[in-house]
């Protein structure tokens, strides 16, 4: 038992999470659930602020070639994931989830995308865009420990031991590698049942009947 | 002495939650808010909601100049508005507020400007509503932390 803890703390790195949002209250409450969750947080209001952070400047403002990296006087912080808001003024969500993509450095990195409005359309096309999950707002707990499984994806490549790392909960039987559209892993389905609520990704989820009934209980509101 | 205080403080701070709850004004995501704060944020649900006050204070004010503007017309900077109120609201747990902003938003889609003043009317009363509320709770809330119990606060 202590040997898997020792295990487990030399395997432990801390996540950097990107996280951006127009809204401060939303930041506020984005970083506070990540930290809760041990990640390391960057927070930045704008898309433009996130390409900047990431070391991509746009070049096209002055000459019509696609971005580049900047390699400029200051470092390149590591990132291991972006979390977006959809509806920003300039950039949205979707926009910036292009670029990153269009990006050879910076296309590896999981995207993740939140929005207030419950939108099909909408969610289909960030996860077809290369959106790991889309997440409804409020942003809960039990939707910050789905991101796990994406990060350490990212890490695992080289790395056999965080694989059994991710299975060492009370479940006895082996998992498969998550795939982006795949069902999560025991542990985080665990922890995601403080809430008992299992909103979120695939569209099948936005479009479930109890989920929308969810979302519109109460709105009796007439002027 | 201390504890007695401390104890009657978090039952009327309860009180006072489940009867938000009961009527509505607040849901389940201010209960998230409460559970983000430890000893590492001990002041979460303060800071957000001191926040969540000054941006809406400003909206309605927005607001208000947009609908007193007899030539307005500008529908959707009242959407944008609209949608930062209704975000906010939503992400502190702030039910009724946000329900009115929908059917707020709803008659500013409707290019109803009388729906608009009524939505408006009754936005400001259900904020003032809530924030006099959550301001109580705050307080009680200071009060617990700084663990002055032992006597109860006289209101005035």
């Amino acid at each position: 038992m202590s040997c898997f803890a020792s295990m487990n703390m030399a395997n432990e790195t801390q996540f950097h999470v990107l996280a951006v949002d127009d809204s401060l209250i939303d930041r506020k409450l984005i970083e506070r659930l990540l930290k809760t969750s041990s990640y390391q947080v960057t927070t930045v209001d704008s898309g433009s602020k996130a390409l900047e952070f990431l070391g991509l400047v746009e070049e096209d403002q002055r000459n019509p070639s696609p971005p580049s990296v900047c390699s400029n006087h200051h470092q390149v912080v590591e990132v291991n994931l972006i979390i977006t808001d959809y509806c920003m003024p300039g950039m949205t969500g979707y926009d910036l989830l292009k670029k990153i993509k269009e990006s050879s450095s910076l296309k590896n990195i999981p995207v993740v995308i939140m929005s207030s409005e419950n939108v099909p359309s909408r969610i289909n096309r960030c996860l077809e865009e290369g959106a790991e999950e889309f997440f409804l707002k409020p942003v809960r707990l039990s939707d910050v420990s789905k991101l796990k499984p994406h990060l350490l994806k990212g890490k695992t490549s080289d790395k056999p031991q965080e694989q059994e790392q991710l299975q060492h909960q009370p479940q006895p039987q082996p998992q498969p590698q998550p795939t982006p559209q795949q069902q999560l892993l025991p542990q985080a389905q665990q922890q995601s049942q403080q809430q008992g609520n299992n909103k979120r990704k695939a569209m099948e989820e936005a479009l479930s009947p109890e989920r929308t009934r969810q979302r519109y209980n109460g709105m009796t509101t007439v002027i | 002495m201390l504890g007695f205080g401390a104890d009657r403080l978090r039952a009327d701070m309860n009180r006072l939650l489940a009867l938000l709850f009961h009527q509505g004004v607040l849901d389940e995501q201010f209960l998230q808010l409460q559970q983000l704060q430890d000893e590492t944020s001990p002041n979460f649900v303060s800071e957000v909601v001191t926040i969540y006050f000054r941006e809406s204070e400003k909206l309605l004010t927005n607001l208000r100049e947009l609908l007193s503007d007899r030539d307005f017309s500008d529908y959707k900077k009242m959407g944008i508005h609209l949608n930062h109120f209704m975000g906010s609201s939503s992400s502190i747990g702030a039910k009724r507020v946000k329900n009115v902003c929908v059917a707020f938003r709803a008659a500013s889609e409707q290019n109803n400007r009388l729906g608009c003043f009524r939505a408006l009317e009754l936005l400001e009363h259900e904020y003032c509503y809530l924030k006099n509320k959550l301001h109580e709770f705050l307080q009680m809330e200071q009060q617990r932390i700084m663990g002055a119990g032992a006597r109860y606060p006289i209101q005035n």
